[in-house]
């Protein structure tokens, strides 16, 4: 039986690691991430699982040791945020290009400087080409979900890529929620036994990792990789269809709410979506033909099914948490702009910059934005195409 | 040799089978090549297990040559080689002169 529970997103997570009880974890603390680990410390400790924690001087270290034991033949996850991430940049790139499916939580903070813990984008923008899969989580709900999922994902036998769950620091992280916990026997038999398909360890296959491609090869190998995201789609649609079997909650590439029919829509990541939903009903109810598009699949982008989804409104604004610097736009806008790009008959798009550093995002940003739509819908001509919002003058 | 395409590539770079590095000739990567004093050699063996290659061909138990097919010229075998009192048995010399 499902259990209700009061939980804040961290603790989400790392009930779902527990139920998952991975063969090896290694990680370093880092606000906004360290409470995973520091619970599922105690779950070690306590018995609960029967995970090998290393315990290591960095995050570059944390990514080392989960590449050596998921190549060993171990499920192996972490957690990490913001400076932890960046310090982890290599290894992102050798987990991915080796194929270890390593799960790891990434509670979305701000990057330095000026230092900041509190909750944007920046960081999981910044690594989103590095060759892993990007779950993006609105609540801890959906981060709980998502962690579950991941595994079975990155495991896939076509796949066997790592995966990341993003979820907004503080905003999901610290925040108590009500959520619904699946049975320990339910997450088990979901995520099934853990196979690696090139075990370092078994003695009568010997296998050699990470050996030097010359440019005679590396091409091919980049190639094979790519042809792999080109699979996870698919895969991503049958496992969530797998765990809707036990959740009865429902999860496709991403999210659309009152889409259908709209003219005029956002499309924002994560937390602030909840908060956008609210106010695109107030707007419907006032007789606005508003809606709303939260990715969640973020890596491989579902270029095509999001091209689709948004090509007959008149006009949509990308919310990006995160900017891209050097005059161009924030990170989601331009894989929007992609996906719109083939369509001959399109919306007019704009792009704006919102909660950085876990500033605030109100009801009133929304409606300030929707509002612009709504004059971009009927003027067909967009003013600002990339601007800050909730900043001081 | 026929390379492979991308369709035939190990997933991840993996080398699925041992000693595969027989294949893969380096001697030509050396600036500086060992050159082995047989009077100075106590038959230690250090040069064999320092070897980061398989460039130190062992015979009975005992240091014979070296391979130059393997060998890259680290140099690690000079550095570790005790010789007999004092004196090296092996010194690295410049390539080509
Ligand atoms: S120079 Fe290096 S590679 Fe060559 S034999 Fe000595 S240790 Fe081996
Ligand atoms: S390390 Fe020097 S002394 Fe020892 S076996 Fe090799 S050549 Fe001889």
């Amino acid at each position: 039986m499902a259990k209700v529970v009061a939980a804040t997103g961290n603790e989400a997570v790392a009930d779902a690691l527990r139920q998952v009880n991975p063969d090896v974890s290694s990680a370093y603390p880092i606000t906004p991430a360290t409470d995973i680990m520091q619970r599922f410390t105690s779950f070690v400790s306590n018995g609960k699982v029967k995970t090998e924690m290393i315990l290591v001087e960095s995050e570059h270290s944390a990514m080392s040791g989960c590449i050596g034991a998921s190549a060993a033949g171990g499920r192996v996850m972490t957690a990490t945020s913001s400076q932890g991430l960046a310090l982890m940049w290599e290894e992102l790139f050798i987990a991915s290009g080796t194929r270890l499916p390593i799960v790891m939580a990434l509670v979305n903070r701000a990057l330095s400087a000026p230092l900041n813990i509190h909750g944007d984008h920046s960081d999981g923008m910044g690594a989103r080409d590095c060759g892993w899969i990007q779950l993006w989580s609105e609540n801890g709900q959906e981060a709980y979900d998502n962690t579950i999922q991941a595994f079975r994902i990155a495991e896939h036998m076509d796949i066997r890529l790592p995966a990341m769950v993003c979820l907004d620091g503080f905003i999901i992280s610290h925040s108590i929620e009500r959520i619904e916990y699946l049975d320990d026997a339910a997450v088990k038999n979901f995520v099934r036994e853990f196979r690696q398909l090139y075990p370092l360890l078994d003695m009568e296959h010997p296998v050699s990792y990470g050996p030097l491609i010359l440019p005679d090869y590396y091409m091919e190998f980049r190639r094979a990789q790519a042809e792999v995201m080109t699979k996870v789609p698919k895969v991503v649609l049958d496992v969530a269809k797998d765990f809707e079997k036990i959740s009865g909650r429902k999860y496709g590439l991403f999210e659309t709410y009152r889409l259908d029919d709209a003219e005029v829509a956002l499309v924002i990541l994560n937390s602030a979506a909840g908060t956008s939903k609210d106010v695109i009903d107030s707007f419907r109810e006032k007789g606005i033909k508003a809606g709303l598009l939260k990715p969640r699949l973020y890596r491989p982008f579902p270029y095509e099914e999001v091209g689709n989804a948004l090509k007959n409104l008149k006009a949509v604004c990308v919310l990006d948490r995160a900017d891209a610097f050097g005059g161009s736009y924030g990170p989601m806008f331009a894989d929007i702009a992609a996906s719109l790009y083939p369509y001959r008959e399109r919306p007019l798009l704009i792009n704006k910059i919102y909660g950085l550093g876990g500033r605030d995002y109100m009801p009133s940003h929304a409606e300030l934005v929707l509002n612009e739509l709504v004059e971009i819908a009927k003027t067909g001509k967009a003013k600002t195409l990339k601007e800050y919002i909730g900043v001081r003058e | 040799m026929k390379l492979k395409g991308w369709k035939e590539v190990t997933p991840g770079a993996v080398v699925t089978e041992g000693g595969s590095a027989l294949k893969f000739k380096t001697g030509s990567w050396r600036a500086f090549r060992p050159r082995w004093i047989e009077e100075n050699c106590i038959q230690c063996l250090f040069c064999w297990i320092y070897c980061p290659d398989m460039a130190v061909k062992v015979k009975d138990g005992k240091m014979t040559e070296f391979d130059y097919d393997y060998c890259k010229g680290c140099g690690i075998c000079a550095l570790e080689c005790p010789g007999k009192k004092g004196n090296k048995a092996i010194i690295m010399e410049e390539e080509g002169k």
